[in-house]
C-alpha cells in the first residue's frame, strides 16, 4: 500500500475523531478547540491532496482567525453561567440523527459510484502544477476567469464587517438622558 | 494516488457529523460550529474533485467558500453577541421569537 494512501487514513480517522468530539464535548471551548484540530487535520489532508496553498489558508483563515473569533466570543459571553450541554434524547433528536444517518448512507453510495465516471480530465496535471507553482495558476485563473466573483465577493466582506458592526454594538442612549 | 471515492467519503461523513450536531446540540455557539463544520465538509469535496479531474475550478471554488464562511460567522457571531445581551442565553430552544 502507498505511504500517500496510509497519511490518507490516518488523518481522516483523526479529523472525524475531532469532528465527533465537537459534536459530545460539553463545554463550547473544548469544542473550539477540537474543531481547531480538524480544521488542522483536514489542512493535512489537502496537503495530501496537491493543494498546499489551500492548506495554508485553511489554517490561517480558519484554524487562526474564524476559530480566534470563536473563542473571543465564548470568552466575551462567559458561557460557564450557562446550563451545561445534557444530551436528553427526545424523539425529534432521535428521528433527525436517523435521518441524517440515511442522508450518510445515500451519499457515500452516489459517491463511491460516481467515481468511476469523474468526467474528462482538466488541463491542470499535478505535474504541471508543480511545474508552474500552485499560486501563479490560481492567482492566474482567479484573475481572468474570476475576476467578477472576486470583485463581488469584496462588496460581500464589506457589507459583513459593516453589519457585523452595526449588529454588536451596544445600542446608546438617546441625547439628554446620558446619565441614565 | 488517493482514490476520489474514499475523500468523497471522507467528506460525506465530516457533513453527516455537522448536521448531527446541528440537530442535538442546544449552544448556538455549537451549531454555528458545526455549521464551519459542514461547509469544511463541502470544501473538501470540491478539493477532492479538483485533484481527480486535474482541474483548477475547485479550488477556486474553495476560495470562494472560504470567504463566504469567514463573513457567514463573523455576522452570525456578532448576532448572537447581540442575542446573549437581549436574552441571556444561547440555548436555541430558549430563542423562539420567530417560531410562530
Amino acid at each position: 500500500m502507498d505511504i500517500q494512501l496510509i497519511f490518507f487514513y490516518i488523518f481522516a480517522v483523526m479529523a472525524v475523531g475531532g469532528a465527533l468530539s465537537v459534536l459530545l464535548f460539553r463545554s463550547p471551548v473544548y469544542c473550539a478547540l477540537a474543531l481547531v484540530g480538524t480544521f488542522g487535520f483536514l489542512a493535512a489532508i489537502f496537503i495530501l491532496l496537491g493543494n498546499e496553498f489551500v492548506a495554508a489558508i485553511q489554517i490561517l483563515v480558519y484554524a487562526g482567525a474564524i476559530m480566534v473569533l470563536f473563542l473571543f466570543v465564548i470568552m466575551l459571553l462567559n458561557l460557564r453561567t450557562v446550563e451545561p450541554f445534557n444530551l436528553k434524547w427526545s424523539l425529534p433528536k432521535v428521528l433527525g440523527v436517523v435521518v441524517s444517518i440515511g442522508i450518510l448512507a445515500q451519499m457515500i453510495g452516489v459517491f463511491t459510484s460516481a467515481a468511476a465516471r469523474l468526467g474528462p480530465m482538466g488541463a491542470y496535471s499535478p505535474e504541471r502544477i508543480a511545474q508552474e507553482g500552485a499560486v501563479q495558476i490560481i492567482g492566474q485563473i482567479l484573475f481572468t476567469d474570476y475576476v467578477l466573483p472576486f470583485e463581488v465577493i469584496s462588496v460581500l466582506l464589506m457589507v459583513a464587517v459593516i453589519g457585523a458592526v452595526v449588529i454588536a454594538k451596544r445600542r446608546l442612549p438617546p441625547p439628554g438622558e446620558e446619565g441614565r | 494516488m488517493i482514490p476520489v471515492s474514499h475523500v468523497l467519503s471522507l467528506s460525506a461523513i465530516l457533513f453527516t457529523i455537522g448536521v448531527t450536531g446541528v440537530i442535538i446540540r442546544r449552544n448556538a455557539i455549537v451549531v454555528f460550529m458545526c455549521i464551519e463544520l459542514m461547509l469544511n465538509a463541502v470544501n473538501l469535496a470540491f478539493i477532492g474533485f479538483a485533484y481527480g479531474m486535474h482541474s483548477m475550478v475547485g479550488v477556486m471554488f474553495v476560495f470562494f467558500v472560504l470567504i463566504v464562511a469567514a463573513a457567514e460567522a463573523v455576522v452570525g457571531l456578532s448576532i448572537m453577541l447581540a442575542i446573549f445581551r437581549n436574552k441571556g442565553t444561547l440555548n436555541v430552544d430558549e430563542i423562539n421569537l420567530l417560531r410562530w
